[in-house]
Order: structure tokens, then C-alpha cells, then sequence
């Protein structure tokens, strides 16, 4: 682990902070752009944070200790994947040591607090929540793991660094069926676990389909700050997984400095388009019923299924 | 074209053909379904016609374009016809829920490699190694068939077998005789007349195509 590493490291730690709530400002101005309405500035999510922060903090005496470290977890372990995962630089320390499994498992650890967090405040509304987001990511995290494990197959390492040089080496593996298929299963997946449409609706309190709204309910100030940039993280790690794993021209292959830039450019591209993308066609669909989801869920861990029979059988 | 780009391509359109085979399992409504089945047969085509380019046949060509008129565009035409003549356009009742299935299918796409596996040995060109897409195909096919009680959908069902049986005889063969192809179009296509008459008398006689109802004597 060199010192060079580390500040890569800390750098993607500290731009996908910075950036997280602008691309989710970003977002919420396409859409309503496209509805017709005038909209938010993008720095609107910033504003939140800032507002939420300066706010005292209240905690029901009713909660637990789990209550109280949950936001902690949660964006302390968001924030170490936005290190891991290779969005400047395939050099980055952090991914010497962390692979494709640690980065599920962090995030899993995320999910997991926040769902006890939800419970422990005893509202029916936590606990429904809590309920879905587990049934959810029952499904969802299991098509992570495959579907990045189809394209380390081909690799022959589990290290996601090691995935994007690979493709980067051979170009024509970006277009091989088991790649697409990966690409569609991750897709699917990301939506389900940021929490937008057709799985869940971000915009929407107190709605009896909610899933990601249920289970924070009981925060308020600084906490509901720190689960909302968290929250602003995730998608932007999934995201970026998407864009890099799949399309990874751009990154840096070496820690030189005028590299880093320009690959800090090039994921940024990539993540506003990906980002617009999504925004754009959450305006056309409507969300599915809850008891649809699963079925969704499982049609892309099939997928991801199929991406991993392929690379072995088809390469 | 070089041997990458074949490669690849051949595996996209083979790969497409599985995919639909779940999609055909994953949607309700049965217009999608004939949709889905209409691209397969498509993507059926494409297999052919990739064929046919990089090994220089211009039978296989003419063979693949006739392929992709039949089950793309004639056949599917013919189910939607007979979806929209009767009143049941929003299926689906299965026997299994959708993510059994998918699960199911997956089992069965694992059973498709592992029971070719000898077959594959035998060669190591790309077309032999996609061999086992086709018999997932036929498996799935078959799935549909057992599971789905509407008599269209099994029709359905009947046309993703055959789509699988002419994948592995796109890839095992790299293609029939002209006229060995045309006696089996001319086959399917005569199948799926009779079978869509028989689903129509079905419903004028009993008012559904509901297959499970006609199990039992009434008076």
C-alpha cells in the first residue's frame, strides 16, 4: 500500500462527497424539467444537508444504541466503498485490499443498520419499512455478487481494480453477451437499491408503499443528514460501478496527477449521463406494486445468472 | 468479418434467443408474450444469417432471411390474431409464480450444459460451444408448455421448442438443405394453423381456452 495509493484513496473519498449531492440535485432538476416545472437548483441537496446540520438533534427516549450508530455506519461504511471502488484510478490503495466481495458486504452492513435502526424505534411505519428493505436486498445483493463475479470469471480476479484493467486491456470483452447481461442484471439491481423508481419512489413521505423513507421516519437533524448523504453515496457508488465496470475508458491506469484529473472528468461525464439517463425515464414509468418487485428481482438475478454460465461455458 | 467480431456476434444473437425464452416467462400479458417470442424468432434469424456470412453460404443467407419472415413476422402475427380474437389478453394464470419459474429455467438452462457437455467436447468451433443455448430453449419451451394453462400460450410454448430445435440445427449443422428447411417451415407453419383453429373451436365451444376446465366430464 503505497503512499500514493492512500491519497488516491482519499481523494475519490472526499470528491464522491462533494459530488454525491450535486448529481442528486442534478437529478431531481431533469425530472422536473421534464414535468414541466421550473425546479430546484442543483445545489439544493447541499442546502438540506447544511440546514439539517445546523438542527438540533432529537432522539425518541424509546430508542436504543443501535438507533444512535446506525447513521454512523451507515455513512462511514458508504463512504469507505466510495474509496474502494475504482473511479479515478485502478491503482487506488484502498482496492488492494478490499475486492468485489468486501464492497457487497460493506454495503450490505449499511442496509443492515439502517433496517435495525428502523425497527428500533418500534413505529409501524420503521418496522414495515425495515421489512421490505430486507426482502429486497435478500434478492439484490446475491445478484450484485454474481453479476460482477461473471465478469471476474473472465479475469480470473475478484478485484475490482483488476476487473476495469482487464477490460480496458481488451476492449471486445465490453461487448461480449456475458458482459451485457451483467450490465442489465447491475442495472436492475442499482435501481432496487437506490431506492428510485419503479422500485421506490425517492420523493415521497408517508406513503404506505414507501421503503427507504419508512425506515428513517425517526431522524431528524444532524442524523437525517448523515443517512441522506449516505443515501446520496450509494447511488453514486452504484453508479459508478455501472459506468466503470462496463465502460471504463477514461480511468487512470497510473496516480499522475494530470491522469487523475482527467479521469476525474471523464467519471463525471459518465455519471451525469448515466444519472440524466435514469431521470429521464423515471418520468415515463410508473412504480410497480411491491408484491411485483420481487418478481423484477428475480428476472435480474436470472440475468446475472446467465452472465455467469455464459462466461464459462461461451468463452 | 473476423473471427472476434463472429464470435461475438454469434453469441449476442444466441444469447438473445435464451433471454426471450425467460422474458416470454417473466411477462403477464400475452400480446408482450407474442411480442417477445416474434423477436426471438428474430434473433433465431440473425444466428443463421451471421452464420451464413462468415462461412461464405449464401443457401444459409436466403435460408436465415426466410427464417426471420416466418417465425418474426408470420407466426407471431398469427398468435397475436388469435390473442386478440378472444377476450383474455391480460393472462397469466401458471401453475408456478414467476420467480419459481425463472428459478426453474435457470435449473434448466444448467441442466441444458450439463447434458450436452459431451456434444460440446466433441468440437471446440464457437457455433458447438453455443450449442447448449438451443436446448435451454427447447427445455424452457417445454416448461411453458407444462405450466401455463391458457391454450395460447402453450401454442407459444410449441413455437419456443421449435425455435430451440432450429437453433441446434443452426449451430450443429450450420444448416440444412434449402429444401429440408423449407419442408420444416412449411411444417411449423401448417402446425400453428391447426393448432389455432383447434383454439378457436375450443372457445366457441366452452368460452375460454382455459385447458384445466376441460379435464373433467360434465354433462
Amino acid at each position: 500500500m503505497s503512499a500514493t495509493g492512500i491519497a488516491v484513496a482519499m481523494l475519490q473519498v472526499v470528491l464522491t462527497i462533494a459530488a454525491a449531492p450535486l448529481l442528486v440535485g442534478m437529478m431531481r432538476l431533469v425530472r422536473a424539467r421534464l414535468e414541466g416545472r421550473v425546479g430546484a437548483p442543483i445545489r439544493q441537496p447541499w442546502r438540506d444537508l447544511r440546514k439539517l446540520l445546523r438542527k438540533e438533534r432529537m432522539v425518541s427516549a424509546n430508542t436504543g444504541w443501535v438507533f444512535s450508530i446506525a447513521p454512523l455506519v451507515l455513512l462511514a461504511s458508504a463512504a469507505l466503498v466510495a474509496g474502494i471502488v475504482p473511479f479515478l484510478s485502478t491503482r487506488s490503495a484502498l482496492d488492494q485490499v478490499g475486492d468485489l466481495f468486501a464492497v457487497v458486504y460493506l454495503l450490505l452492513l449499511g442496509t443492515v443498520f439502517l433496517s435495525l435502526a428502523g425497527l428500533d424505534a418500534g413505529t409501524a411505519f420503521g418496522g414495515m419499512g425495515a421489512s421490505r428493505e430486507m426482502t429486497i436486498a435478500a434478492i439484490a445483493e446475491p445478484t450484485v455478487l454474481v453479476a460482477i463475479f461473471a465478469l471476474s470469471v473472465s479475469t480470473g480476479s475478484s478485484n475490482l481494480g483488476a476487473i476495469v484493467a482487464a477490460t480496458l486491456a481488451h476492449p471486445s470483452t465490453a461487448a461480449s453477451p456475458e458482459s451485457l447481461l451483467a450490465f442489465a442484471a447491475l442495472a436492475v439491481v442499482t435501481i432496487a437499491e437506490t431506492g428510485r423508481i419503479p422500485v421506490d419512489n425517492p420523493a415521497t413521505h408517508l406513503e404506505l408503499t414507501m421503503i427507504h423513507e419508512a425506515m428513517i421516519l425517526e431522524y431528524s437533524g444532524p442524523d437525517l443528514a448523515m443517512v441522506e448523504l449516505a443515501a446520496h453515496l450509494r447511488l453514486v457508488v452504484f453508479l459508478g460501478l455501472l459506468a466503470n465496470l462496463f465502460v471504463p475508458w477514461g480511468i487512470a491506469t497510473t496516480v499522475q496527477p494530470l491522469h487523475l484529473a482527467a479521469a476525474a472528468a471523464a467519471v463525471a461525464i459518465k455519471l451525469v449521463a448515466l444519472a440524466a439517463t435514469i431521470a429521464a425515464i423515471e418520468v415515463f414509468i410508473a412504480k410497480v406494486r411491491l408484491f411485483r418487485v420481487p418478481e423484477l428481482l428475480a428476472a435480474s438475478f436470472v440475468l446475472a445468472f446467465l452472465a455467469v454460465t455464459a462466461s464459462f461455458f461461451l468463452a | 468479418m473476423n473471427d472476434t467480431a463472429f464470435v461475438q456476434l454469434l453469441d449476442i444473437a444466441a444469447g438473445l434467443v435464451l433471454v426471450t425464452s425467460f422474458a416470454a416467462l417473466w411477462l403477464r400479458r400475452l400480446v408482450a408474450v407474442a411480442r417477445v417470442i416474434a423477436v426471438q424468432g428474430v434473433a433465431l434469424a440473425a444466428v443463421a444469417f451471421v452464420i451464413g456470412l462468415y462461412e461464405h453460404e449464401n443457401e444459409l443467407v436466403a435460408v436465415s432471411l426466410m427464417v426471420g419472415a416466418l417465425r418474426g413476422v408470420v407466426l407471431p402475427g398469427l398468435i397475436l390474431r388469435a390473442v386478440r380474437a378472444g377476450d383474455e389478453r391480460r393472462e397469466v394464470e401458471s401453475l408456478i409464480n414467476v420467480p419459481a419459474a425463472l428459478l426453474a429455467a435457470s435449473g434448466l438452462t444448467l441442466i441444458a450444459y450439463a447434458a450436452t457437455r459431451d456434444v460440446v467436447a466433441l468440437s471446440s468451433t464457437p457455433q458447438v460451444r453455443a450449442l447448449p443455448l438451443g436446448v435451454a430453449v427447447m427445455l424452457i419451451g417445454m416448461l411453458l408448455i407444462v405450466t401455463r394453462r391458457k391454450a395460447v400460450l402453450q401454442i407459444m410454448g410449441v413455437l419456443m421448442l421449435d425455435n430451440g430445435i432450429a437453433l441446434v440445427m443452426f449451430l450443429g449443422t450450420s444448416g440444412v438443405p434449402l429444401a429440408v428447411e423449407l419442408g420444416i417451415a412449411s411444417d411449423v407453419l401448417l402446425a400453428m394453423f391447426i393448432l389455432q383453429v383447434l383454439t378457436s373451436r375450443i372457445r366457441n365451444k366452452f368460452g375460454g381456452t382455459d385447458l384445466d376446465q376441460l379435464r373433467e366430464l360434465r354433462d
